[in-house]
C-alpha cells in the first residue's frame, strides 16, 4: 500500500533531465558542447546551474560575459518560477531532454529579474514561504519559528536535504482537525495564454456547508475555462508537479501534499496537445 | 472510546437512543411499551413504563452475565456405611452452604426472576484451589468445620464436596420487568427514576444506585444491583422530610431531589459503605418566587429549572461540599435537563422540545459555553413521513387506552394486537374524512408542571373504560365519555386528598385535561385505584396546535448517563449535512480514500513521470551534488565511569549520502576530561535502539548498540526540553531506519516487545535470527519505536497483531507505524490514530500504635515513611506524587483503596505486626503497625497505528502461530477479558484482523493466561494457578468443547503459559519457566512439567518452536538489568528444551512476542565455516522475507 509520505518523496525527487546550449549568437573561443543535467523540479534555475555557468565559462571571452539566463524556444525562463513549473508550463509535451539556451548578453530587463546571487534566491524563497504561511495560519507558524528554522528550509532546499527540510516543513503543513484544513490554499494558477503572470487568491479548503473543496471546485471558480464540459473535448491540461490529478482530488490534501517547498501549490494550464 | 448511547423519550412515549458515533435517533422497537422516564447508565437503561413498571434494558455484550450458585454436600464417616450422607445430629445439613449454617438442597435454588436461565444441570467441583481432585471432588477433613485437603487420610472423618449451577441472565437488549412481587410492597407507582453512583465504587463490579420517587412524593432506593443481579433484589424507602417530585442522582455521590414546594433536598453522607447516604439538607430554590420543579447533578455538578423554565447551575458543588454555594442563572429555557458522564449536559427547551446539548462542558469551565439543537433525524423518519397522518393515528390510539402489561401476560396475546389494530382502522376513517387530518398526539408529560404545555379540549379524546374484570382493555379510543371523564376526574381528586396535600397544579392537569391514562391494575391492587394520578396524560392537538404542525421531533426526557463525551470528542449530531458530519466522513472515511481513484491516479501518474523523465537520463549529472549535513545540539551525557554525573556536552549528528542514495551516519559525543577535548562516537547503522526515559526531572533518552546492550549500559542522554528530546528521537530513529532501509510498516513476521512504561518496540527478524546453530546474537537485533501504550502485544506470522492497554482496552494494529513523538516523515499518515491509556499510581498510608494515642501517624524514628511507596523506602504524599510522567494528568483524586491483596477493614487498612511483614485486613493484639493504600488514576493521550476493539476489556490475548507461507480464513483469536472469562473472536483474518465478535467459553473460575499454538492446542491458566487444556478446539470447532485440567508443578502456581507449535511452555508465580513433557498429538495435555530455568518473567513460544522469555535479571560487564529479552538457544526439533540463554536488549522490559515470526533459517550445511558474525549476511539464492508486499532484504 502507497503511503502518502511517498508522494512527498516523489515530488521531492523528481528530476528533469536538461540539456543546456550556448545561444548561437553568443562569441566563444572555441565551439561549446552542449551540458547535460538533471534538474530537481521543485528547485530554482539559478540555483542549480553553477555547472552549467562553470562549463561555459570556459570557452567565453571574460569580456563577453554578462549575467546569466536562459531560454527555452523564445521564451525567457523566469527563475523565480520553480524548474518544474517553467517545464510544465513552457515544454511539457515535448520530447526530452529539455532544450535550454544560455544567454550572456542581452539580459532582458522587461521579463525577468535579475538574480546576482543566490542571497537573492533565498530572500525570494523564504518571502514566498512567508505568504503562503500568511494564507495558510495567518503568519502563525512561521513567525513562531527561530530563524534557525527558517535557514534549515533553506539549507535543505538548496542542498537537496529532504529529510532536513521536511523536518521544519512539516510544522507548515499542520492545521487544527477540526477545521479541517489551512485557512486559505497558497495556490498560483499559470497559464500560458494569460497576461497576467499567475492567478492567486484566498481559497478555503472546506465549504461553508463543510464539503472538502476539490481541485475541480478551485479551477471552476479561477479559471472556468479550464473545467471542460463532459462531451467537449479537452482544451486545456492542468498540470501539477507533470502529472493530471483528478478534479475530484480535494485541494486541501494537494496542498499538503503536491506543493513546492515554498508552500504553494503551483497549478500550470496548459492546452491539450491536437493529438 | 467506543461509541456510547445517549437515551431520549418523545412526547409519544417512545424510547430512542443516539449514538455518539450515529447519526440518527433509533427508536428501541423492540417493545411495545410507552415510556415516561428512562435513565441510564453505561451498561444498562431503566425506565418507567406508562404502566408504572419499572423495566430494565441491559445491554447485550458478548460476555454472558453468569452467576455461580454453589452448594456443599455433607458427609461422615460410619464403620458401617463408609461415607454416608447419615451426618450427627449437631452435624450441619447433609446440604449446606460454605459455613454449613444455611440448608441449602439443590432444588431449594431458583432463578431470582424470569429474566434468568439455567445454563445446564448442578455438577460437581473436581477443582479445588487449583489442583486436581480425586473423581467426585470430595475433600477430607477430622471434623466440622475445619480444614479440608484433597486427600483421605486415616483420621478423615468427615468430608464434602461442592456442587456448582450457574444462572445465566437472558434479557439482554430488552426491556426486561422489574418483577412485581418484589414491587408489590410499594404503595403508589413511580414517578421519577434516577440511576447514577457508580463511581463510588469498582467493587463490586457494576454497582449501581438506583434512586426512585413515588406519585405520592416518596423516595426509594433500589438495593443490590451489582453486575450479577443487573435487576438489584429490594426496594428500601428512604424518609424524607417532604413530598419530593423528582430525583437526581450523579455517577459519583451527588444525589439532589425536588420538592413540591420548589426546595431542592441535598443528600449527605453518601458513601461506598453507605450509598444511600444518611441525612438530608434543603437547599432553597434560586428564585424566592419560583420554585424549582427539577434538577440534575453530575459529579461536580447541580443544574436546577425553575418552574419559569429558567435554567441556574449551582456554584461549588463536589463531593465534600454537595450543597455548593450559590446559583447562576445561565441562559435559555428548558423543560428538563440531565446531566451525563463527565458532567455533559443535554436539555429539553422549552421553544421547541428538542434536544439540546451543551458546548464546551469541561473540567475547568463546568458550566460550558452554548447551547446546540441536536438535529438528527430519527430511523423512522423517511417512511414516516409518507404514512405520518396514519402513523401517528396509530401512536395515538395505541398510546390512548392501552397498556400492554406484560406482568399478566408474558406473550402478547393475539386479542391485543387484533384489539389494537381493529381501534387504528376506527380512527382512521374519521380522520381520512377530514381533509387536513386532526393530528392527535398523545403526550407523555414528564411530571404536571409541563402540563401547560398543550391542551386541547377539541377532538377526540382518548378514553378508556375502565374495567376491572379484565387486564385487556376492551375498548379504545372511543368517542369522549363524559362518565369516564368524571370518573377519572373523580379518582383523580379522591387521590389527590388521599395523598395529603392536593396541590391545585397537580389536579389541574388531570382535571382539566381529563384524558387520563389509566394503567390496568390487577383486581385489588391499590395500585388501580391512584393509577389516575400518572402523570402520563393523552392529549388530542387542533391543528392550530403549533406542535403538530412541526415535523421534528419532540422529546420529553433525555438521560445521558450512559453517554460519554469527552472535549475532544467531535460529535457527529449536528446538522446532518454540515462540517461536522463531513469531517467526520474526512477523518473516517480513511479506507475510500485510500482506494479513491484520484489518489490512484495521482500515485501512478508519478511513478509514470518518474520513469517517463528520468528513466533514460540517469547518467546524467546531478545538479546539486550530495554533501555532509550535520546537526549539532547542547545535551547532557550520564558520564561512564564512576563517579557517575551528568556531564554538559555537545551532541552532533553527521548524516552522509552513500552512492545508492542510502544514508548512513556517526554520532559524536564531544566532552571536556581535565580540560581535554575528548569525544566518544557511535555508527548509526550499529545503533539497535532508542529508548525514551521520561520523568519528571529529566527528559533523558538512552542508545544502545550491541557492544552497550552486551555491558547493560546504554549511553544516556538527556535533553533541555522534552521538545527537544523529541526532535533528536525522531531524527536519529529517521537516520537509523533510513541506514538501515527500513522505511515501512512492520512486516507480517516482526517481533513485538513492550517495556514497563508501556513504550512499544518493532523488530525486523533476519532469516538468520532462528539459524542453528548459529544464530544472529539478539543483542545485533534493531528495534523501532512505534506509537502508542500497551501492556501487552501479541500478534501472529499473518499480519494479525492486538494489544491490551493498561486499563485493559483491547486495540488493535492497523498495519501503520509512527504515532506519538513520530511526527513528519517516520510516520504513516493514514491509520493513525488518538490512543488513551489509564493506570493507577499508589501510595500508602503507615501507621504505627501506640499505648496512648492509639494508631497514629507519629511512627519510631526507624520506621519508614509514614507516607510511602510500596516498598516503604520513598516518601511518597499525596500532594508530592506526581503521575509517572509529564505525559500523564490525574483524572481522579486520590481514594482509599479496599482491593489489595489481604483484604482490608472497613476504612481500608491493613494490619501487621510490623513493617515489613505480611498484612492482613483485620486487627489483632498482636498488631502493632497498620497501613492502607491510595489510588489515583491518571491518564495518557497519545497516538498510534491502534485502534480500539470495544467493549470488552481484556487481560490476555493470543493468536494461533502458524507458518509464513499459511493462509488461512479464520484466524483463531483467543483472549481472556479483564473479568477473566475466557472468549474466542470469531472473524478474525489478515484481512479483518478486529475480527467480528467474541463468543464466549464458559468456565467454573476466572482466568488468567490463554495461549493457542499449532493445530489448535489451546492451554490457559486459572486465576487461582490452575492449568487446562481446552480439548477438541479445531477450525469448525472454535471454541472446543471441555477443560481438562492440568495438575500445576509441585507446589508452585502457575501464571501464564505460552504454546508454539508443538512445544508448551508455563512461568509460575515464583519466576520458574516450566516446560511441558510428552505432549504428542494422540496425548495433547503431556505427562509432567520440567523445570527450566528460574528469574523468568513471561515466555513467548513462537511458530518455530523458538523460546524467548523476559528475564528478570540479567548481568552485564558494566550493570545488571531488569527485564531482558532473551532467546533460548540450541532449541531444535529433537531438543525443545535447547541448552542455553542468548542475552538481548534490557532493562525494562515487560513482554515480547515471536510468535510471528515463523522466518525459518536456511540450512547450513558447514556450519564449521559460517561464523555467528556473519550469520547478517543473507545466503545467495534466499527469497527475501515479505513485508507487507514489500521485499525487504538486508
Amino acid at each position: 500500500m502507497a503511503d502518502d509520505k511517498d508522494v512527498l518523496r516523489d515530488v521531492w525527487f523528481g528530476r528533469i533531465p536538461a540539456c543546456f546550449m550556448l545561444y548561437p549568437d553568443e562569441v566563444t573561443e572555441r565551439e561549446a558542447e552542449p551540458f547535460y543535467l538533471l534538474l530537481p523540479r521543485i528547485s530554482y534555475l539559478t540555483l542549480v546551474t553553477d555547472k552549467v555557468k562553470k562549463h561555459f565559462l570556459k570557452v567565453l571571452k571574460a569580456e563577453d560575459v554578462e549575467e546569466m539566463w536562459f531560454e527555452y524556444e523564445g521564451t525567457p525562463l523566469k527563475w523565480h518560477y520553480p524548474i518544474g513549473v517553467l517545464f510544465d508550463l513552457h515544454a511539457s509535451n515535448t520530447a526530452l531532454p529539455w532544450s535550454i539556451t544560455v544567454h550572456f548578453k542581452h539580459f532582458p530587463d522587461r521579463d525577468l529579474l535579475r538574480c546576482s546571487s543566490s542571497v537573492v534566491i533565498e530572500a525570494h524563497f523564504m518571502s514566498t514561504v512567508k505568504e503562503a504561511d500568511a494564507f495558510k495560519h495567518k503568519s502563525q507558524v512561521i513567525n513562531d519559528m527561530q530563524k534557525k528554522d527558517h535557514k534549515q528550509l533553506w539549507m535543505g532546499l538548496q542542498n537537496d536535504k529532504f529529510d532536513q527540510f521536511w523536518a521544519i516543513n512539516r510544522k507548515l503543513m499542520e492545521y487544527p482537525t477540526e477545521e479541517g484544513g489551512f485557512r486559505y490554499i497558497p495556490f498560483r494558477i499559470y497559464q500560458t495564454l494569460s497576461d497576467r503572470p499567475f492567478i492567486q487568491k484566498p481559497f478555503r479548503p472546506v465549504s461553508s456547508e463543510g464539503h472538502a473543496h476539490t481541485l475541480g471546485d478551485l479551477l471552476k471558480e479561477m479559471c472556468p475555462a479550464a473545467v471542460c464540459q463532459d462531451d467537449d473535448p479537452k482544451k486545456y491540461q492542468v498540470v501539477i508537479h507533470g502529472i493530471e490529478p483528478l478534479f475530484e482530488t480535494p485541494i486541501q490534501w494537494l496542498s499538503e501534499h503536491l506543493s513546492y517547498p515554498d508552500n504553494f501549490l503551483h497549478i500550470c494550464i496548459i492546452p491539450a496537445p491536437n493529438d | 472510546m467506543p461509541s456510547t448511547l445517549l437515551w431520549a423519550v418523545d412526547v409519544y412515549g417512545r424510547a430512542y437512543r443516539l449514538s455518539t458515533a450515529g447519526q440518527q435517533w433509533e427508536h428501541c422497537r423492540d417493545a411495545h411499551l410507552e415510556f415516561k422516564r428512562v435513565t441510564a447508565a453505561l451498561q444498562c437503561c431503566w425506565s418507567i413504563a406508562c404502566d408504572h413498571n419499572i423495566y430494565l434494558c441491559v445491554h447485550g455484550s458478548e460476555v454472558p452475565i453468569r452467576f455461580r450458585e454453589e452448594t456443599y454436600e455433607n458427609q461422615r464417616w460410619n464403620p458401617v456405611d463408609g461415607f454416608s450422607d447419615r451426618l450427627l445430629p449437631s452435624d450441619r445439613w447433609q446440604w449446606s452452604d460454605v459455613t454449613g449454617l444455611q440448608h441449602q438442597p439443590l432444588d431449594s435454588f431458583q432463578p431470582p426472576s424470569e429474566n434468568w436461565e439455567w445454563e445446564a444441570d448442578w455438577y460437581v467441583d473436581e477443582n479445588f484451589g487449583g489442583e486436581p481432585t480425586e473423581k467426585g471432588g470430595w475433600t477430607y477433613a477430622i471434623d466440622f468445620p475445619a480444614t479440608y485437603t484433597k486427600d483421605k487420610k486415616w483420621n478423615s472423618c468427615v468430608r464434602r464436596r461442592r456442587w456448582l449451577r450457574y444462572r445465566r441472565y437472558k434479557s439482554q437488549d430488552t426491556w426486561a420487568k422489574i418483577p412485581l412481587e418484589q414491587t408489590g410492597s410499594l404503595p403508589d407507582p413511580f414517578n421519577d427514576i434516577s440511576c447514577g453512583g457508580w463511581e463510588i465504587t469498582e467493587e463490586p463490579r457494576g454497582r449501581i444506585s438506583l434512586w426512585a420517587v413515588s406519585l405520592q412524593g416518596r423516595v426509594w432506593f433500589r438495593d443490590g444491583i451489582v453486575h450479577f443481579n443487573p435487576e438489584g433484589s429490594v426496594w428500601e424507602e428512604v424518609p424524607t422530610p417532604g413530598e419530593v417530585v423528582q430525583i437526581s442522582c450523579g455517577p459519583a455521590d451527588l444525589l439532589w431531589g425536588v420538592l413540591w414546594e420548589g426546595q431542592f433536598l441535598v443528600r449527605e453522607g453518601i458513601t461506598r459503605d453507605c450509598p444511600k447516604g444518611t441525612t438530608w439538607v434543603v437547599v432553597e430554590s434560586p428564585s424566592p418566587e419560583v420554585g424549582a420543579i427539577h434538577v440534575a447533578v453530575g459529579v461536580n455538578v447541580v443544574w436546577a429549572v425553575t418552574k419559569d423554565h429558567k435554567v441556574w447551575f449551582r456554584r461549588g458543588v463536589n463531593s465534600h461540599n454537595p450543597c455548593g454555594s450559590g446559583w447562576i442563572g445561565m441562559v435559555g429555557e428548558m423543560l428538563m435537563i440531565n446531566v451525563g458522564l463527565n458532567d455533559q449536559v443535554w436539555g429539553i427547551s422549552c421553544e421547541d422540545r428538542a434536544v439540546h446539548f451543551r458546548q464546551g462542558v469541561t473540567v475547568s469551565e463546568l458550566s460550558g459555553k452554548a447551547w446546540k439543537a441536536v438535529s438528527v433525524p430519527r430511523d423512522s423518519e423517511r417512511s414516516h413521513s409518507s404514512a405520518s397522518a396514519s402513523s401517528l393515528q396509530s401512536a395515538g390510539c395505541f398510546f390512548g387506552g392501552e397498556v400492554r402489561l406484560q406482568s399478566q401476560t408474558s406473550d402478547l396475546s393475539d386479542v391485543d394486537s387484533e384489539t389494537e389494530k381493529a381501534a387504528a382502522e376506527r380512527v382512521l376513517p374519521s380522520s381520512d374524512a377530514d381533509e387536513a387530518p386532526k393530528k392527535r398526539i398523545p403526550k407523555v408529560t414528564s411530571d404536571s408542571f409541563i402540563s401547560e404545555l398543550v391542551s386541547d379540549r377539541e377532538g377526540q379524546i382518548g378514553q378508556r373504560t375502565l374495567t376491572q374484570a379484565t387486564s385487556i382493555p376492551e375498548e379504545e379510543c372511543a368517542e369522549g365519555d363524559t362518565e369516564g371523564k368524571d370518573k377519572a376526574a373523580t379518582n383523580v381528586l379522591h387521590s389527590s386528598s388521599q395523598s395529603g396535600s392536593p396541590d391545585p397544579q397537580w389536579s389541574n392537569v388531570d382535571l382539566e385535561e381529563a384524558q387520563t391514562h389509566l394503567t390496568v391494575g390487577t383486581g385489588g391492587d391499590p395500585a388501580a385505584d391512584t393509577c389516575s394520578l400518572s402523570s402520563v396524560v393523552t392529549y388530542n392537538l387542533g391543528t392550530e396546535e403549533p406542535y403538530g404542525s412541526d415535523d421534528h421531533p419532540l422529546w420529553a426526557w433525555v438521560s445521558g448517563g450512559g453517554c460519554y463525551i469527552d472535549s475532544h470528542s467531535q460529535l457527529p449530531w449536528f446538522n446532518s449535512t454540515g462540517l461536522a458530519s463531513s469531517m467526520q466522513a474526512m477523518s473516517l472515511s480513511i479506507t475510500p480514500a485510500q482506494t479513491a481513484a484520484w489518489r490512484k491516479q495521482i500515485f501512478e501518474q508519478l511513478s509514470e513521470r518518474s520513469k517517463r523523465e528520468m528513466e533514460n537520463f540517469r547518467h546524467y549529472e546531478q545538479a546539486i551534488e550530495q554533501s555532509v549535513w550535520v546537526k549539532k545540539g547542547s545535551m547532557q551525557w550520564w558520564r561512564d565511569w564512576k563517579p557517575h554525573k551528568w556531564l554538559d556536552v555537545q551532541f552532533a549528528l553527521e548524516q552522509f549520502s552513500g552512492s545508492e542514495g542510502n544514508k548512513d551516519g556517526i554520532l559524536f559525543i564531544y566532552y571536556t576530561f581535565n580540560d581535554e577535548k575528548k569525544y566518544l562516537h557511535a555508527f548509526i547503522n550499529e545503533v539497535t535502539i532508542l529508548v525514551p526515559v521520561l520523568n519528571n526531572t529529566k527528559h533523558t533518552f538512552a542508545i544502545y548498540t550491541p557492544e552497550r546492550t552486551k555491558q547493560r549500559w546504554p549511553i544516556r542522554l538527556a535533553a533541555a526540553t522534552e521538545l527537544e528530546m523529541y526532535d533528536w528521537l525522531a531524527l536519529l530513529s529517521l537516520s537509523c531506519c533510513d541506514s538501515r532501509g527500513i522505511q515501512s510498516p512492520p512486516s507480517k513476521q516482526a517481533i513485538w516487545s513492550v517495556t514497563c512504561k508501556g513504550d512499544i518496540f518493532v523488530s525486523e527478524p533476519t532469516p538468520g535470527l532462528e539459524a542453528s546453530p548459529y544464530p544472529t546474537p539478539c543483542d545485533q537485533m534493531f528495534w523501532c519505536q512505534v506509537g502508542g501504550h500497551l501492556r501487552i502485544v501479541e500478534c501472529n506470522s499473518l499480519g494479525v497483531v492486538w494489544g491490551i492497554g493498561y486499563d485493559h482496552t483491547a486495540w488493535v494494529h492497523t498495519g501503520g507505524y509512527g504515532g506519538g513523538f513520530f511526527q513528519g516523515l517516520a510516520s504513516s499518515t493514514d491509520n493513525i490514530y488518538t490512543q488513551t491509556d489509564v493506570k493507577t499510581v499508589y501510595i500508602y498510608e503507615n501507621q504505627r500504635w501506640n499505648p496512648v494515642t492509639g494508631y497514629t501517624n507519629k511512627g519510631l524514628p526507624t520506621d519508614r515513611y509514614m507516607w510511602s511507596d510500596a516498598s516503604g523506602l520513598k516518601e511518597c504524599t499525596k500532594s508530592n506524587t506526581k503521575p509517572p510522567s509529564p505525559h500523564w494528568s490525574w483524572v481522579s483524586d486520590w481514594a482509599i483503596d479496599y482491593g489489595v491483596s489481604g483484604g482490608t477493614d472497613r476504612e481500608g487498612w491493613q494490619y501487621a505486626a510490623d513493617f515489613p511483614a505480611s498484612y492482613h485486613g483485620h486487627k489483632t493484639l498482636k498488631d502493632f503497625v497498620r497501613r492502607r493504600r491510595w489510588a489515583r488514576k491518571c491518564k495518557l493521550t497519545t497516538t498510534g497505528p491502534w485502534q480500539e476493539v470495544p467493549p470488552i476489556p481484556l487481560s490476555d490475548v493470543t493468536i494461533l502461530p502458524c507458518g509464513p507461507k499459511t493462509t488461512m480464513e479464520q484466524v483463531p483469536l483467543w483472549a481472556i477479558s479483564s473479568k477473566g472469562d475466557v472468549l474466542c473472536r470469531l472473524g478474525v483474518s489478515s484481512l479483518t484482523p478486529a475480527g467480528t465478535s467474541w463468543l464466549h467459553v464458559g468456565t467454573d473460575q476466572p482466568f488468567k493466561s490463554v495461549s493457542i499454538g499449532g493445530v489448535y492446542q489451546v492451554w490457559a491458566v486459572a486465576r487461582d494457578g490452575s492449568t487446562f487444556y481446552r480439548g477438541a478446539v479445531s477450525s469448525q470447532n472454535p471454541a472446543g468443547d471441555c477443560w481438562y485440567h492440568i495438575p500445576s508443578p509441585a507446589a508452585q502456581k502457575l501464571k501464564q503459559v505460552s504454546v508454539g507449535r508443538t512445544s508448551v511452555y508455563a512461568v509460575d508465580e515464583n519466576g520458574n519457566l516450566w516446560y511441558r513433557h510428552g505432549v504428542t498429538p494422540s496425548y495433547p495435555q503431556g505427562s509432567l512439567w520440567e523445570h527450566i530455568s528460574n528469574n523468568v518473567r513471561k515466555v513467548s513460544v513462537g511458530p518455530l518452536d523458538q523460546v524467548w522469555i523476559i528475564a528478570d535479571k540479567v548481568q552485564g560487564s558494566h550493570s545488571l538489568s531488569c527485564g531482558t529479552v532473551c532467546r533460548r538457544l540450541g532449541v531444535q526439533p529433537l531438543e525443545p528444551k535447547g541448552q542455553s540463554w542468548d542475552y538481548g536488549i534490557g532493562g525494562g522490559w515487560d513482554h515480547i512476542t515471536v510468535r510471528g515470526n515463523a522466518l525459518e533459517a536456511p540450512r547450513i550445511l558447514m556450519p564449521s565455516l559460517t561464523d555467528s558474525g556473519n550469520s547478517r549476511v543473507m545466503p545467495h539464492g534466499l527469497q527475501p522475507p515479505e513485508m507487507n508486499g514489500n521485499t525487504v532484504g538486508h
